[in-house]
């Protein structure tokens, strides 16, 4: 009888196998359906009126003009007169019309008059910032600090920072929401939680909680920012009310995507570190701050990853601004105290003249728990880069404008399982469907099902059905904090265990064993480890008789399925043209730790696409606000730049796996490999370039400003 | 149905080009027609002028004549997903930069996006929708697949439209020309290591170089 | 975008008696890249779209003795593919390539490039090219600069000229043709471009009811030509500084040069000091570096773009040394 745990590494059929994901044809081929795809009978078309000032108060506004524009269904003022804007973007008025230039036509003819306000939008001179926009946390103070520098060998003290990114889905926020009676609304939204989405309309719109039926297949992006139903889709709801039902389509524009669906924080911290000569690092000293829109963004968790520093004092302010709000940002908070904590450890490194690599092995131990496991990566990656060949001591990057570095970093994160209902279902005809009502993010969700499925139940893999995205499905959590695998594989390995169970039960008889001496193989019910002993699978479920067997699995469940807690190591080799500050990325490594893998090949991707995300903030993408008009500059593609396929460099990844990692169960990879990059090439360009360049991206101004701060690298070209 | 951002334009503006134009009136040799479709003599030769309301634009998609309803001012994109439920090209960017709205129009790839419908017309426009048949997959598709060059999925279609007609051209890519002969498609999920390794896939499934097309 | 009427004449005698007499009443539809995006974003409002691609005279890339002549509607592909462009024009062609979406390449065109809007966010975002807000206070001088202006922005135009094939044309002394109510002329690519000083303006040397053709490239005659681009990214990205050169060379000592820099000032940039600081020396690192000062000595970066200076002395030096080879 099977029991709740993952198979042995011998008997794993599709169990961390490079499995294509399931459904990958359809993607490929455009036939899968994203909210923004779906188009419902007599459908509408919404648009959202948006303020143009960043801090203003709204004093009149007139819809009339909008109302008389053929074609238009329903105008709903969102936030009336009176009300204080505090970004620009917010929604005021709401609009549904037959088709998107009627709504546009009509969104264009509303007028709002405003009271303006005066604004804040950037930080980062902090030093013009009012102190009514700072919103300071206590100094944090471990050991002894002042006496801990005063002994220090070695002491360097740096700025570093990382400007605010937007999440830029692909697919916007948005949704098609229709009443499809006086009481009951459908909603086809874009969302990473399809269990709870319709739980929050429901609230907002005063109805039943179950009266919100939520199906989505697809989602186009989410990274963090696509927990909440919204403010757009509870407006988008109620435009349609007021249409009589009839479904409308509301899926913000890319502007607005940019502008006001969610931020990461930016980071600025004044960073001093303190070592003695032998490189054994002492001390910490950091003062951060950063904004997050009007809201804060928690306790920074610095020194990151090496939390034993012994003497440690600690300051942070968060900067309210007028601008779009913050959400959380795949690996909220760690990739700008990655990138401070390391880029200041760097260059301690490289003021002891000191290898960093053999610097952060020295002091692994201060990283506490998981020191073996960074131990570990940090070699296993140095020879995926050929470190030890390839390092130079900073700065001496070779002869000619093009400087080559090396920098690494390391990381952790949680990933623990969240809640998860699993319905698995075991016809008579031998068919199997697996019902869950979570979200395949694009991380292999309904692939991974599958194969748990198909594990537990000896079956090959297209023998089960996989039925998501629905919220008439069990219960299943947010897909956020890199949860969902280990929630999911957990669930779906206890209902399909238990399912498996009732069936040898009811077969055994047939094959004069007890239950407990049965397996699932090959498609086969057999005796252990005696093939003349058993039936097909086809044959077992006939003795279901008529009823198909139905098993809700839980987690969190009997046995441990699942864990948390990973670490990470990653490196990168750059190239740096000091002529123009162009940084190239020739090659970048990751080894991860992520439990038991449970596919190969798309947790491979997660990597990956975590690897060029951090490309693309570490060298190209920022959010760019305008100091006198209170607008973000560049809400588009053209100058909010993401990296392309060539700018991204040769990229390896390698898991641990096997003993003292395949034990821990599963845990979660979306967030952890988008922790380190910003470091990491930070760190290769400073190797390269001799001097750091403080602020990601590391854009060719960037970069040139911190030549000429070295002493002129660049003066002469 | 044409597209905006919904951010708002200059707030405040005391003479938006809009105004302007209604106070000054227009300067045309050929006045504005109104609506549908009429016929002007321009310079002694008759042309038609279409819309600015709604006109029947005929299209050539995936080897069938479509037709549909709308104004000129409506985007082959917005024609293909909201009129003929063409949904494999996504809008995106909708402002020719990020290539998930790519499609065919003779043979090459073009944003969708910023083009207009009813300047689509008498051209062959080849959609995503139409490299598959019957369940089989195109080559490229099929090493998308085999490579995972895909996670959430929304640039997809139109990295393999752009793949497709890429080899077409070059039926023999070095990793190089990969890796500058795609560079109108962006990607969030950061697929591109799946992207290059199923294009050289593709590359070597074609069973003669150079010569047949594929799909 | 606004609604408007669409159409599509089959002569340029047509074409042009379809425009009108105010700009932005009509608006010209080529490869539509710039002007949909336009008009997505109301920069432009028009009530008529008059498209182009029905004019066959007005296609086509053809190289023969006297020179080359790029139809206005030849798509940047058309001037990729042409193997004569390869062989006598690298500047253009190399401006061409650094155009890296290849969507754009089959869909952009010659004269399109020459007549697309700034890319100024300012202006982008609705506050008119010389980019004022409702009182009048200039948005870039003191606002996000980076992007802008280093050179020429003494009328109060900071944007910068986006065009990728103008620094070449001009470094070739290529003439561009004209059609209007009054016929056909020609101008020199040089001074095609201006700096406008209202929004109502253009940046472009054509009254509102002009079209440009063609462009007209004069026979290299040994023209050693050379075009570098400063790009961040190999994915669709404008150049932050770029420069075309071409060399009228024996061995290595210069007889003649013309030098034009892009993406530095309102208009394409003669560099006219370099092409001094270079006549009648050997290309070398340092006669390169040193005709490169000479090109941005009169640059006045504004507040955050001053790395322009340098990125643009980098494009003239790589151009000038690639040219000689």
């Amino acid at each position: 009888m099977a029991e709740y745990k993952w198979p042995e590494a011998d008997k794993r059929v599709h169990l961390g196998k490079r499995i294509s994901r399931i459904d990958g044809p359809e993607k490929v081929a455009g036939r899968a359906k994203y909210a923004y795809d779906i188009n419902r009978p007599g459908m509408l078309f919404g648009k959202i009126v948006r303020s143009p000032y960043a801090h203003a108060k709204i004093t009149s506004i007139d819809t009339s003009a909008a109302e008389r524009i053929p074609g238009v269904r329903a105008v709903k003022i969102i936030q009336g007169p009176g009300t204080e804007i505090q970004w620009a973007g917010d929604e005021i008025v709401a609009i549904a019309a037959v088709d998107e230039g009627a709504a546009e036509d009509a969104a264009r003819a509303v007028k709002i008059e405003y009271e303006r306000l005066p604004h804040l939008v950037n930080e980062q001179d902090r030093s013009s910032i009012p102190d009514s926009a700072l919103i300071p946390t206590a100094e944090s103070v471990v050991g002894d600090p002042a006496k801990a520098f005063s002994e220090a060998d070695v002491t360097v003290e740096g700025v570093y920072g990382n400007e605010v990114i937007t999440h830029c889905c692909l697919e916007s926020h948005g949704q098609i929401a229709e009443w499809t009676d006086e009481n009951n609304v459908l909603l086809h939204p874009s969302t990473q939680s399809v269990s709870s989405v319709g739980g929050q309309l429901a609230q907002s719109l005063r109805i039943p909680a179950g009266n919100v039926h939520v199906k989505m297949d697809h989602i186009g992006g989410g990274f963090g920012s696509k927990f909440q139903i919204d403010r757009w889709g509870v407006e988008c709801a109620n435009l349609s009310k007021l249409a009589g039902g009839k479904p409308v389509k509301l899926m913000l524009e890319r502007d607005a995507e940019l502008t006001v669906a969610g931020v990461r924080p930016s980071i600025r911290a004044r960073v001093k570190v303190g070592a003695k000569k032998d490189g054994t690092l002492t001390a910490w000293e950091s003062e951060t701050w950063g904004t997050g829109g009007q809201g804060g963004f928690g306790t920074l968790p610095v020194p990151y990853v090496w939390t034993g520093i012994p003497n440690q004092r600690k300051n942070q302010t968060t900067v309210k601004t007028n601008t779009g709000p913050a959400r959380a940002w795949r690996a909220p908070n760690h990739p700008q105290v990655c990138l401070i904590t390391m880029a200041a450890l760097d260059d301690l490194s490289a003021e002891l003249k000191m290898d960093p690599l053999d610097f952060f092995i020295k002091n692994i131990a201060m990283t506490g728990v998981r020191a073996k496991v960074y131990e570990e990566e940090l070699l296993k990656a140095a020879e995926m880069i050929e470190w030890k060949k390839n390092w130079h001591p900073r700065g001496e990057g070779g002869a000619g404008p093009i400087k080559r570095g090396l920098g690494l970093s390391i990381h952790t994160w949680g990933g623990g399982p969240h809640a998860s209902d699993c319905d698995l279902t075991i016809h008579p005809d031998g068919a199997v469907e697996v019902k869950m009502g979570t979200q395949d993010l694009g991380t292999g969700t309904r692939t991974v099902l599958r194969i748990v499925a198909a594990e537990t139940l000896g079956l090959p893999l297209d023998a089960v059905k996989v039925m998501i995205g629905d919220n008439r499905f069990p219960v299943s959590g947010s897909s956020g904090g890199s949860t969902t695998v280990g929630g999911i594989s957990s669930s779906t390995r206890r209902a399909s265990t238990d399912a498996l169970n009732q069936l040898l039960a009811k077969v055994a008889p047939d094959l004069n064993a007890q239950a407990d001496q049965l397996e699932a193989v090959g498609g086969r019910i057999q005796v252990i480890g005696d093939s003349s002993r058993g039936m097909t699978w086809k044959q077992a479920c006939a003795k279901l008789g008529t009823q198909p067997l139905t098993v809700r699995g839980k987690q969190p469940g009997q046995g441990t399925l699942a864990s948390s807690g990973v670490g990470g190591a990653q490196m990168a080799d750059v190239s740096v043209d000091i002529e123009t500050g162009v940084v190239k990325v020739n090659k970048f490594v990751a080894v991860q730790d992520c439990g038991l893998v449970i596919d190969e090949k798309t947790a491979e991707s997660q990597v990956f696409g975590a690897m060029i995300m951090g490309v693309c903030f570490s060298l190209y993408e920022e959010r760019i606000m305008d100091d006198r008009t209170g607008r973000v500059l560049n809400p588009n593609m053209e100058f909010y730049k993401l990296a392309g396929i060539g700018d991204v460099g040769e990229m390896k990844v390698h898991f641990m796996k096997g003993p003292g990692y395949d034990d821990r169960g599963v845990i979660g990879l979306g967030e952890p490999p988008t922790v380190s990059p910003g470091a990491a090439l930070s760190n290769a360009v400073a190797n390269a370039i001799g001097v750091r360049v403080g602020t990601l991206p590391m854009t060719p101004d960037r970069v040139l400003a911190a030549l000429a701060r070295k002493g002129g690298s660049n003066a002469k070209i | 149905m044409s597209s905006s951002g919904d951010m708002p334009d200059k707030p405040n503006s005391g003479v938006s080009r809009r105004n302007f134009l209604r106070g000054t009136g227009l300067v045309l040799s050929v006045p504005l027609v109104a609506g549908g479709v009429n016929v002007v003599t321009v310079e002694g030769a008759a042309v038609q002028v279409y819309g600015p309301d709604k006109v029947q634009v005929s299209l050539n998609i995936n080897g069938q004549a479509r037709s549909a309803e709308v104004e000129p001012r409506t985007t082959l994109l917005d024609t293909l997903r909201n009129d003929l439920d063409l949904t494999g090209a996504k809008r995106v960017c909708d402002r020719g930069t990020c290539g998930a709205c790519t499609v065919l129009i003779d043979d090459k790839p073009v944003y969708a996006c910023s083009v207009l419908a009813i300047d689509a017309q008498g051209r062959r426009i080849t959609t995503v929708e139409s490299l598959s048949s019957n369940g089989n997959l195109h080559p490229v598709q099929q090493a998308f697949v085999d490579n995972d060059a895909q996670q959430c999925g929304f640039c997809t279609p139109g990295f393999v439209m752009a793949c497709k007609a890429f080899l077409d051209r070059n039926p023999n890519p070095t990793a190089a020309d990969i890796e500058r002969g795609l560079g109108g498609n962006l990607c969030r999920c950061g697929t591109y290591v799946g992207v290059r390794a199923a294009v050289a896939q593709a590359a070597k499934a074609r069973p003669q170089r150079g010569g047949r097309r594929n799909g | 975008m606004q609604k408007f009427e669409y159409v599509s004449p089959t002569t340029k005698e047509q074409a042009v008696a379809l425009l009108g007499e105010n700009w932005g009443d009509v608006e010209v539809l080529a490869g539509g890249t710039d002007l949909l995006s336009l008009m997505k974003d109301y920069i432009t409002t028009p009530r008529r779209v008059v498209n182009l691609k029905g004019i066959a005279a007005l296609s086509g890339v053809r190289y023969s003795a006297s020179g080359l002549r790029l139809g206005a509607l030849a798509t940047f592909d058309d001037v990729l593919s042409n193997t004569a462009v390869r062989r006598n024009y690298p500047a253009i062609w190399a401006a061409v390539e650094g155009v890296t979406s290849p969507q754009i390449r089959a869909m952009g065109t010659v004269g399109g490039d020459l007549c697309q809007r700034p890319r100024c966010w300012y202006y982008r975002a609705g506050y008119g090219l010389l980019a004022k807000d409702e009182t009048g206070h200039a948005l870039v001088p003191d606002g996000d600069n980076r992007y802008h202006a280093i050179l020429g922005h003494n009328s109060g135009a900071y944007f910068v000229n986006p065009s990728s094939l103008a620094p070449a044309l001009i470094a070739l002394a290529a003439k561009i043709g004209v059609y209007g109510p009054k016929g056909a002329r020609q101008v020199d690519a040089a001074e095609f471009f201006r700096a406008p000083g209202g929004d109502g303006e253009r940046e472009y040397q054509l009254s509102p009811n002009e079209i440009v053709t063609e462009v007209l490239v004069p026979a290299p005659g040994g023209m050693k030509n050379a075009t570098y681009e400063v790009r961040q990214r190999e994915a669709l990205d404008w150049p932050l500084a770029s420069a075309s050169v071409a060399l009228k060379l024996t061995g290595r000592n210069v007889g003649a040069a013309r030098i034009a820099l892009g993406h530095v000032a309102p208009v394409p940039w003669r560099a006219g000091a370099a092409e001094s600081a270079l006549v009648g020396k050997a290309v070398t690192e340092q006669t390169a570096a040193a005709a490169a000062e000479a090109a941005l000595a009169d640059a006045k970066p504004l507040s955050r773009n001053a790395y322009k200076v340098q990125l643009a002395r980098v494009a003239v030096k790589r151009a000038i040394l690639a040219a000689a080879g």
